[in-house]
């Protein structure tokens, strides 16, 4: 592991003087803050008896569709492609190390840009008359929720980033496998296939898989264990996939 | 040359792709401090024998040991004994050139002082200072060759892996890397694969020439030279009659020529005319001697015409079509054998 720290600063390096960066910070931030200000507006329109935090975090897929996936489906397709693989693989670092920090880098990325989006509730906690309306339970539940499930959506663009040469395809596949690993798992539980004695326990398992509803315990201060267990091994799982596939090489890469 | 001595040993290597066999039973030695040079057309299997010696890709079969270290069994060891530069030298486009060679000693076990002493011998080395402070992508070819060569000779690996280092510059930066290499003769082993002949002639102790996955020639240049091209060729500034010439020069065997060149004799009286002399050896001084003696002949000058590496490379890859392509499996590899009992035959030349 002495290689993962030159890796992961080296990575961090890179965000930091790269001008994609910021700028995708800054289109991000502008359609979360977009969604924030409808939100408000809806609010003042009609009172609620949920605060703005609760459904802010109601809006937590939709970024989660697009950004995991554009954020991960350069690191290692590019590397393949531009050839750089090939100059960092045969110096002495591990496969290990080299999945592990370009994985870091996303997340901190993915970290950094959420935790940019509290200034909203600053923002709003400063300016509203009433400061009632910031609560910070599940303010504090709901960025726990998007950092878990963060380590999966970005092993899973790790993943997708490490089985081929185009970003497109990466960033595709990253997308289908979140769309699957969302969307799908709720199916799955729904299944009347699955309801009957020899599926049984598909289902069980299949209930406690649900995204959507994680987001909604941890926003509304329910803690279940079960769920960090899920997220941090479905990552672990597909950090294990991508250093498998970045080790399986052909000709051409 | 003893084992403790050999840098790079590799013993028949075997790498298929699918169906394609790309290293064919290749075997070879590298002894510290020699330079050799891989020729061989597009696809003879170059590239994926030095990424095999990297530990970048697996091979089939066969061992490889770098220092004395298998790559296949431990692989982050014998990476540390090697510097390599991939073909079409691949290189971030963000960073600048300090950045990068900072980033990539780090990687390489390179701290602190040790650090800083070899970053600035490389800026030195590969002439970097006026752009150690540039970014990548903004570079020309010539530089990022340069930054490529830097990073392979970074950590001062024992083996040093260069895959067409010269391709794509011009003249003055070819000679400026052929220098460098040059200087590395001695302390590092190196391989280097280049389609430019001279180049290789230039810079390399040893040749392999590589065709279809196999070694079908090996040596020293002028060792290929004699094995590959039975003859040699002389060009004579003489005056006189072309049959004196002749009558002059028979006891040089019958196997040798003598044909006038084209054109007419110039203001003097003389008259190019081209020699051939069947064997390797030269018979500069016989021919000189021969003319001197004779009758109505008077001689100006005297070139030898030897054979290129290109003429060579043409004749050794000519031989591998002709033994390979028609014969499959075992009997390809008997008519291989076959061959390489007739390059032992000729040991002293």
């Amino acid at each position: 592991m002495r290689h993962y720290f030159i890796l992961l600063r080296h990575e961090l390096r890179v965000l930091i003087i790269t001008p994609s960066t910021y700028i995708a910070a800054v289109l991000f931030l502008g359609v979360m803050g977009f969604f924030f200000q409808e939100l408000l507006a809806s609010y003042a329109a009609e009172p609620s008896d949920v605060s703005p935090a609760v459904g802010f975090f109601k809006l937590f897929f939709f970024p989660v569709f697009f950004l995991t996936p554009l954020l991960t489906m350069r690191s290692l397709a590019e590397e393949r492609r531009m050839g750089t693989i090939e100059t960092l693989m045969t110096t002495p670092v591990t496969s290990i190390e080299v999945v592990l920090a370009k994985f870091s880098a996303s997340y901190l990325y993915y970290l950094a840009m959420w935790v940019s989006t509290l200034s909203f509730h600053y923002v709003l906690y400063r300016f509203a008359a009433n400061p009632q309306v910031i609560d910070p339970g599940p303010l504090l539940g709901g960025y726990l929720f998007v950092a878990l499930s963060g380590l999966m959506f970005i092993a899973t663009g790790i993943f997708s980033s490490a089985v081929t040469r185009s970003q497109l395809v990466a960033g595709l596949m990253a997308f289908s496998l979140t769309i699957l690993l969302t969307l799908g798992l709720r199916k799955l539980a729904d299944l009347a296939l699955f309801m009957t004695t020899p599926g049984e326990m598909v289902n069980a398992v299949a209930a406690h898989v649900q995204i959507f509803q994680h987001a909604d315990d941890f926003v509304s201060g329910v803690f279940d264990s079960r769920a960090p267990v899920f997220y941090v091994s479905t990552a672990a799982f597909m950090l294990f996939l991508s250093v498998l596939a970045l080790d399986a090489r052909s000709a051409r890469s | 040359m003893t084992e403790a001595d050999a840098t790079i040993e590799v013993e028949h290597l075997v790498k298929h792709f699918g169906r394609t066999v790309a290293v064919n039973d290749i075997s070879f030695t590298v002894r510290r401090g020699e330079i050799i040079g891989f020729l061989g057309p597009n696809g003879a299997g170059k590239s994926t024998t030095m990424r095999i010696l990297t530990g970048y890709l697996p091979a089939n079969a066969g061992v490889v040991k770098i220092c004395g270290k298998s790559v296949a069994s431990s692989p982050l060891l014998t990476k540390r004994h090697i510097g390599y530069m991939p073909e079409n030298n691949p290189l971030p486009e963000d960073l600048r050139v300090r950045e990068y060679l900072t980033w990539r000693g780090h990687l390489k076990g390179l701290r602190g002082r040790r650090l800083r002493e070899r970053l600035e011998a490389v800026l030195e080395q590969c002439d970097l200072q006026r752009a150690h402070r540039r970014i990548i992508g903004t570079l020309s070819k010539g530089f990022r060759q340069r930054v490529g060569v830097a990073d392979a000779i970074l950590a001062e690996p024992e083996v040093i892996i260069m895959d067409e280092p010269t391709i794509g510059l011009d003249p003055h930066q070819i000679i400026m890397i052929r220098d460098l290499i040059s200087r590395l003769r001695g302390r590092m082993s190196v391989i280097l694969s280049s389609h430019i002949l001279p180049e290789i002639e230039a810079t390399c102790d040893r040749v392999l020439i590589i065709n279809h996955g196999r070694i079908v020639a090996a040596g020293t240049p002028d060792q290929l030279r004699s094995e590959f091209i039975n003859r040699t060729g002389y060009e004579i500034e003489v005056h006189g009659e072309l049959a004196a010439v002749r009558r002059a020069l028979e006891p040089l065997g019958e196997s040798s020529t003598v044909e006038a060149a084209e054109g007419t004799p110039d203001g003097d009286g003389f008259q190019v005319v081209t020699v051939q002399t069947g064997a390797a050896r030269d018979h500069g001084e016989q021919i000189l001697r021969l003319l001197g003696a004779a009758e109505g002949v008077r001689v100006r000058a005297l070139t030898r015409h030897q054979a290129t590496l290109e003429e060579v490379f043409l004749a050794a890859t000519r031989r591998s079509w002709e033994t390979t392509i028609p014969l499959k499996g075992d009997a390809a590899r008997a008519a291989i054998a076959a061959t390489d009992t007739g390059h032992a035959s000729h040991p002293g030349s």
